[in-house]
């Protein structure tokens, strides 16, 4: 043991024969710390620093402006008044952000699953598949499902011919319309980790609940899911978190109706100028977000989740 | 005395010229064996030779390329494996890491719509000697406790046909006889067909009413355990179950109810209900045990056969001691002899003469060019028997 301590600290420590057992000992305690050095530095500088800037800024006095400056009043008024004005909005995006993780689910899933599973030889290419998209900008992306969800575009006279009523005649500037682009450019969040954890899946253990009487379908819920669950929590985080504060996909494939909470607080800070207000806001998202994500990740952690 | 003398009004389990394909390669070719209903049915065979690619096919979760499987007279052959009266104990245990002990033993009787289970799996706990583990998780337990797990949650669903890929290859020796006698026990009881896969070759003997001897995808031979000791079918079979000093012969001839050969210039005897062959080249085989060694021609027993040689090696297993003895013509035969207290230990390099009644011999076939017994691969050879 105490050979391995000389090993382990050799190069890390040259202290001097007589005291490197003890000091050896001590000082590799130290190592884990040093490592993590560069990261908690990274974090305090541009995440702990930055939010603290940004509830001061959230807390200031709403009358302020960039020009007569601002005035800290520990106003929590903001608070308040932000919830209350744009309590529609959050709604929104909440209810947006969780039907994109849903949908998002329901088309990922069997996408990771077969390509993990049934992938064989093609496994590398279906991902790259996968990831493909992002070698364009998402702006991009978005404003290309402008044109094809467009009134003259190929889903709304396919759907036209079909005779699939649409309300208003229309996709574009819809609810259903910010959805598909907000599921279309978070898919590849979700199946990253689904293919991830699918991809660890026993083969044999699918083998053994069919030998054990399970039907495809029971297998799936009783195996299959059940140990993917880490990749369904971390797929359905990835997707619900940016989702939920999007606001690309309401601008340009919505209306004013189908704002959410990413586009007021764009708004307010490039546009409007109202920094105390704006900074509530992103704060009150947060909050909202850390809330339901720690209840869900306690729900399914005690449920399956090894 | 297995085969096909049953007709098809029965529960017996049927492989009828069953082959299979992994590409080019044939793990398993045109098998063809029938398992009796109720009986212990014992696969024997060196690693890779398509044991559980066979019991696989049995259970449904590989297709024959080409052949059919029958249960009585219900062909299985493409029916999925959920819904076939077949378990199985896989040999990776293959237990569910994300249930507790009690939840994969019930997995089977739950998926049948079976809600009264919980005395049959704490019954199951209790006969694989794991009272009170049925809260734990498989990953909290040795390799030991998992293989009897696994073998709890496939005995308990009492299928018409239960698969056993090695399912007591990591338990300790005490513990294993323990196993083999509760699951004798269990399958005398239940009449559950049992085809079990073993690389012990002690465990086929004392359980199995057949054994059958697997080589590269082929049965080798199939028979009661004693039958296939005491007069094995060929050379591997020889080999594979216990040991066997193997002479290249040829027959010179047969006189009365004896076979004569020669065998590097010597010459020999056997009864011909001994041989398999009665011309041409043959290996004719001794058992170790069977051999005995006299210190000078005069000791041997009249109507023995023998040979001279000289002690190279001895080593002391407790119960024998196994020597091997070069003969004139440069072979080692090997020779256990019983610690009995009789005789006085044999010094290496003591020359001795090695004698057997002509009876314990027998004659197999062999090819005319070979000349090297085929050994198993060391790892492969199966329990020697002491
Ligand atoms: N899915 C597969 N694809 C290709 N070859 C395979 C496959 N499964 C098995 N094989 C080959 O078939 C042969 C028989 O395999 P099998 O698993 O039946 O051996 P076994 O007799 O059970 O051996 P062991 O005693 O080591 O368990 C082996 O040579 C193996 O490499
Ligand atoms: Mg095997």
């Amino acid at each position: 043991m105490s050979a391995l301590g000389h090993l382990g600290t050799g190069s890390v420590a040259s202290a001097t024969p007589s005291d490197q057992p003890v000091a050896g000992g001590r000082r590799r305690r130290w190592v884990p710390y040093v490592l993590l050095l560069p990261g908690i530095l990274w974090l305090l500088l541009f995440f702990a620093i930055p939010c603290l800037e940004l509830l001061a800024t959230s807390l200031y006095d709403p009358s302020g402006s960039l020009e007569t400056g601002y005035a800290m009043t520990w106003h929590f008024a903001n608070y308040s008044d932000a919830v209350r004005e744009y309590a529609g909005h959050f709604g929104r995006s909440i209810g947006y952000a969780a039907l994109t993780t849903l949908i998002t689910l329901l088309i990922g899933y069997p996408l990771a699953y077969a390509i993990a599973l049934k992938g064989g030889r093609w496994k590398n290419l279906m991902l790259v598949g996968v990831i493909a998209p992002f070698f364009t900008s998402f702006l991009i992306r978005t404003l290309a499902w402008k044109v094809i969800l467009s009134d003259d575009g190929p889903v709304v006279s396919t759907l036209n011919a079909l005779h699939v009523p649409l309300p208003d005649g229309r996709l574009l500037a819809t609810g259903p319309a910010v959805i598909a682009g907000l599921v279309y450019n978070f898919l590849p969040f979700m199946v990253l980790p689904l293919y991830a954890s699918l991809e660890k899946l026993d083969p044999r253990l699918l083998e053994a609940a069919g030998d054990l009487y399970a039907r495809p379908v029971s297998r799936f819920f009783r195996v299959a899911l059940p140990l993917s669950m880490p990749g369904v929590v971390a797929g359905t985080l990835l997707t619900f978190i940016p989702a939920a504060g999007d606001y690309i996909n309401a601008q340009l494939l919505g209306t004013t109706r189908q704002y959410m909470i990413g586009n007021v607080i764009e708004s307010k800070f490039l546009k409007v100028g109202d920094y105390p207000g704006a900074a509530a806001l992103s704060f009150a998202l947060m909050a909202a977000i850390l809330v339901l994500v720690l209840v869900y990740v306690r729900r399914a952690g005690t449920e399956e989740v090894l | 005395m297995t085969e096909q003398d049953h007709g098809n009004t029965d529960a017996d389990l049927h492989i009828v010229g069953v082959t299979k394909r992994f590409g080019t390669f044939t793990a398993v070719d045109d098998l063809t064996l029938t398992v009796p209903q109720g009986s212990f049915f014992a696969l024997l065979g060196a690693s890779g030779c398509g044991k559980t690619t066979t019991l696989r096919m049995v259970a449904g979760l590989e297709e024959p390329t080409a052949g059919r499987i029958l249960l009585g007279t219900q062909d299985v052959t493409r029916l999925r494996p959920y819904k076939r009266p077949v378990n199985t104990v896989f040999q990776s245990y293959a237990l569910f890491p994300h249930l507790s002990i009690f939840d994969n033993i019930a997995f089977g009787l739950r998926r049948r719509g079976i809600r009264d289970h919980a005395k049959q799996v704490e019954q199951m706990l209790h006969l694989v000697e794991l009272d009170g583990y049925g809260s734990r998780r498989p990953a909290q337990l040795s390799g030991g406790q998992q293989q009897r797990v696994a073998l709890a949650r496939a005995l308990i669903n009492q299928p018409q046909v239960l698969l056993l890929d090695e399912p007591l290859g990591a338990l300790d020796l005490k513990l294993r006889r323990q196993m083999q006698i509760e699951l004798k026990r269990i399958q005398t009881e239940v009449g559950i067909t049992f085809v079990h896969v073993t690389h012990d070759q002690e465990e086929a003997m004392t359980m199995a009413d057949t054994v059958a001897v697997m080589n590269a995808g082929r049965i080798e031979q199939l028979g009661a355990p004693t039958d296939m000791y005491e007069f094995p079918g060929t050379a591997f079979v020889a080999n594979f179950l216990g040991q066997s000093n193997l002479l290249a012969a040829t027959v010179t001839g047969v006189s009365g109810d004896d076979v004569l050969v020669q065998a590097y210039g010597e010459r020999f005897s056997l009864p011909a209900a001994r041989c398999r062959l009665t011309a041409g080249t043959a290996w004719l085989g001794v058992r170790p045990e069977k051999l005995h060694l006299a210190p000078t021609p005069d000791a041997v027993p009249t109507g023995h056969q023998a040979v001279r040689g000289e002690v190279t090696d001895s080593s002391y297993v407790g119960v024998s001691t196994q020597y091997l003895v070069r003969a004139p013509w440069g072979d080692e035969l090997t020779v256990f002899v019983p610690n009995s207290g009789i005789a006085a230990p044999l010094a290496v390099g003591s020359e001795v003469v090695v004698h057997w009644r002509p009876e314990h011999a027998f004659l197999i076939e062999r090819a005319p060019d070979e000349t090297v017994a085929p050994m198993p691969e060391p790892e492969d050879a199966v329990g020697v028997g002491t």
